[in-house]
């Protein structure tokens, strides 16, 4: 197999501030990379949607950025509380965020449709009280 | 548009990339809900909004926006200007409310459909 370029990143999850840093850091080696504009912000809005998901519902988490010749794969994985109906919150306007995030711009269920949205492939894979990984892919 | 052009017609108080002020713009959003922001606009150059707080920068840094409008009279605190100066985001205030700020400018001849 050949070697491929990976990016790891530690989602702090005890600080709103600075969620996105991950995303910004993506951003930034897509765009050393060459990638083209419309590629590196397709990623960028699903792995920061993502990544404040990470902050608000599961305490942080871990996002690996891969890339490979053909496309560009983003994987997040948490240890929070698991996704209980993934289906309902794949629903558009479906939240679960607690007030004080809805009043930070954020929280308003539109985050994973979002993702998926942006992404060429979505896998979510989440158990109660064990954690979520989910696994997006956006062809190059 | 020039970004200088909207701060003349908002009568807004740039407070970074000043420098960054004789850009050309031609379509604006508002919103205060950065999730709306994120998952309905799409090629918007500023972004007209009365929340404060570090993600308003990140989310316009994620959609490439090129400069940041607070209505309402709203400051951005020193370490958002921080952020958006690392990303050459022309930030600007204005005492104008949303609806009216988004009006000015629409009625100046920045909307979405004369691109």
């Amino acid at each position: 197999m050949s070697e491929q370029l990976q990016f790891t990143f530690d989602v702090n999850g005890e600080n709103f501030t600075s969620a996105g840093e991950a995303s910004v850091a993506t951003k930034k080696n897509l765009r050393m990379l060459g990638y083209p504009p419309d590629i590196i912000r397709r990623v960028a809005i699903a792995m920061y949607e993502g990544e404040i998901n990470m902050v608000i519902h599961a305490g942080g988490g871990f996002a690996t950025v891969t890339v490979y010749p053909d496309k560009i794969e983003i994987i997040l994985k948490d240890n929070g509380p698991g996704i209980a109906d993934v289906a309902l919150a794949m629903k558009e306007g479906f939240s679960t965020a607690p007030e004080n995030i809805r009043s930070l711009g954020f929280g308003a269920g539109m985050g994973l449709p979002n993702m998926k949205k942006n992404t060429d492939t979505m896998t979510i894979e989440s158990e109660l009280g064990v954690g979520t990984t989910i696994t997006m892919t956006v062809n190059t | 548009m020039k970004i200088s052009k909207v701060a003349e017609i908002l009568e807004a108080e740039i407070l970074c990339c000043e420098e960054l002020a004789d850009s050309e713009v031609c379509s604006a959003c508002g919103s205060d809900m950065m999730s709306d922001v994120l998952a309905f606009v799409k090629d918007q150059a500023v972004l007209l909004t009365g929340l404060v707080n570090t993600q308003v920068i990140r989310t316009a840094e994620m959609m490439d926006m090129r400069c940041i409008v607070f209505v309402r009279s709203k400051k951005p605190s020193e370490e958002m200007l921080e952020l958006a100066k690392k990303n050459g985001m022309v930030v600007m205030a204005t005492e104008r409310r949303m609806y009216e700020a988004c009006g000015m400018l629409y009625a100046n001849g920045l909307n979405n459909y004369n691109k």
